[in-house]
């Protein structure tokens, strides 16, 4: 978790936590890692988003609903999207992980470990609704691009992959 | 020379670099799309337009740095929607049309081989934006050729169907991929800039890596003494219109109009 390495003041905190990635509803923006910089300046609070793939329609609505939440507290939000440095998976932070898993995402692997388990080779992925490790590559791509579709072979419920990005 | 002369060539040379790269992906990305609902099966459908949502992703935010360098009043949708054909610089192989299944993934895996190469280079650019987009784009498009190679190599290795049609398309779609390495005037500009990569150094490296695919995907390496040209000049060939037509028609229809 490198959210720390992110600047976010800290009288933010409770309002940034309110809004959620609207694909992972129970994540909020702030368990993502999306937030790379929060600070308020002359009744003014700057915000930077990173988005999590280049082409993430949850970037445009995130955005929205920032300055939506700081406007009903009385305050101006604006919103940067910057691309540098790339959001990394490393970025989740655990309490995000942990939301992840509940919600029935499993949540990404190792770096090695995910190529292998992506190219089909070894059964890692462990299914969000048993925990067994008997799963399958059902798709590389899942219902978004941050996402692949997998299959448990014990309980034979299909589940979403959070694909590891370095 | 004037100092002022200078930066103003050098921004046009930088807008058309840009756009150099970034049509490509506009290109492909709507070309993709067009196979939303129409994918063979589920999973590839939903693939097909995940990747071109990336391209797309990246698209936008090339062209939001070429509007910014532009010194109009552009936006992001002006360069994407209201260009005439001869201005869109996007190489013909992407142009080409979803024929088959084969063709759209021998389309996507000789563009992958070379868009990972590129942005490999262009990660160290000393031009931030750039390098930026880049270095996100990296992480997406190797995702993209894991996906097209493992396809080639499916269907090449496949059954009889299967590799006759990948062969149709990779005998088809060979002729579009010297063009690549075909340095523009922007692009020599900008090399001599340090900004822009030389393309054509890395050609050799691109053909032993697609060359290595096809023979474990049990196909003939094409050995076409013809090659087509002209897409990054802006000249196209007969496809690009259809496409122009599709992507700009709201825009043509309604100016300005948005979601």
């Amino acid at each position: 978790m490198l959210t720390e390495a992110a600047h976010i003041e800290k009288h933010l905190i409770p309002v940034l936590k309110t809004v959620s990635d609207p694909e992972i509803p129970v994540l909020s923006v702030l368990d993502l890692g999306v937030i790379r910089e929060a600070i308020e300046e002359n009744g003014i609070v700057h915000i930077k988003l990173t988005p999590t793939y280049s082409g993430c329609p949850a970037m445009d609505v995130i955005g929205d609903d920032l300055k939506k939440a700081f406007s009903e507290i009385g305050k101006k939000a604006e919103v940067e999207l910057i691309l540098s440095p790339a959001w990394s998976t490393d970025w989740i932070s655990e309490e995000g992980l942990k939301k992840m898993e509940e919600y029935g995402i499993a949540r990404p692997l190792s770096e090695t470990a995910d190529k292998d388990v992506l190219l089909g080779e070894k059964k890692l992925v462990k299914c969000p609704q048993c925990g067994s490790t008997n799963t399958h590559l059902v798709s590389q791509f899942g219902s978004t691009a941050c996402k692949a579709l997998f299959k448990c072979d014990d309980c034979q419920e299909p589940f979403d992959y959070f694909k590891c990005l370095k | 020379m004037n100092k002022e002369l200078t930066d103003s060539r050098l921004l046009g040379n930088l807008y058309n670099y840009i756009l150099t790269i970034a049509d490509n992906s506009l290109i492909l990305a709507q070309r993709l799309g067009e196979l939303c609902g129409h994918g063979p099966s589920l999973e590839t459908d939903i693939a097909l337009t995940n990747i071109s949502l990336d391209l797309l992703g990246q698209t936008r935010s090339y062209y939001q740095y070429a509007a910014k360098i532009s010194g109009e009043s552009k936006t992001e949708d002006d360069i994407a929607f209201l260009r005439i054909e001869r201005e869109y610089k996007n190489c013909l192989l992407v142009e080409q049309p979803n024929t088959h299944f084969g063709y759209v993934i021998g389309r996507q895996f000789l563009f992958d081989v070379y868009h990972l190469m590129l942005m490999e280079k262009l990660q160290n650019s000393p031009d931030e934006n750039l390098a930026a987009i880049a270095k996100k784009g990296i992480k997406e498009v190797s995702y993209h050729k894991r996906f097209s190679s493992d396809w080639v190599k499916r269907l090449g290795d496949g059954t009889e169907e299967s590799n006759t049609k990948m062969q149709e398309a990779i005998d088809d779609l060979w002729r579009y991929t010297d063009e690549l390495f075909l340095m523009t005037e922007a692009e020599n500009a900008m090399v001599k800039e340090s900004i822009g990569i030389d393309v054509s150094s890395f050609k050799v490296k691109y053909y032993k890596e697609v060359s290595e695919v096809l023979k474990e995907a049990t196909l003939i390496i094409p050995e076409n003494k013809y090659f087509a040209k002209g897409g990054k000049e802006g000249v196209h060939t007969e496809h690009m219109g259809y496409i122009l037509a599709d992507l700009q028609y709201m825009q043509r229809t309604y100016p300005n109009m948005s979601w």
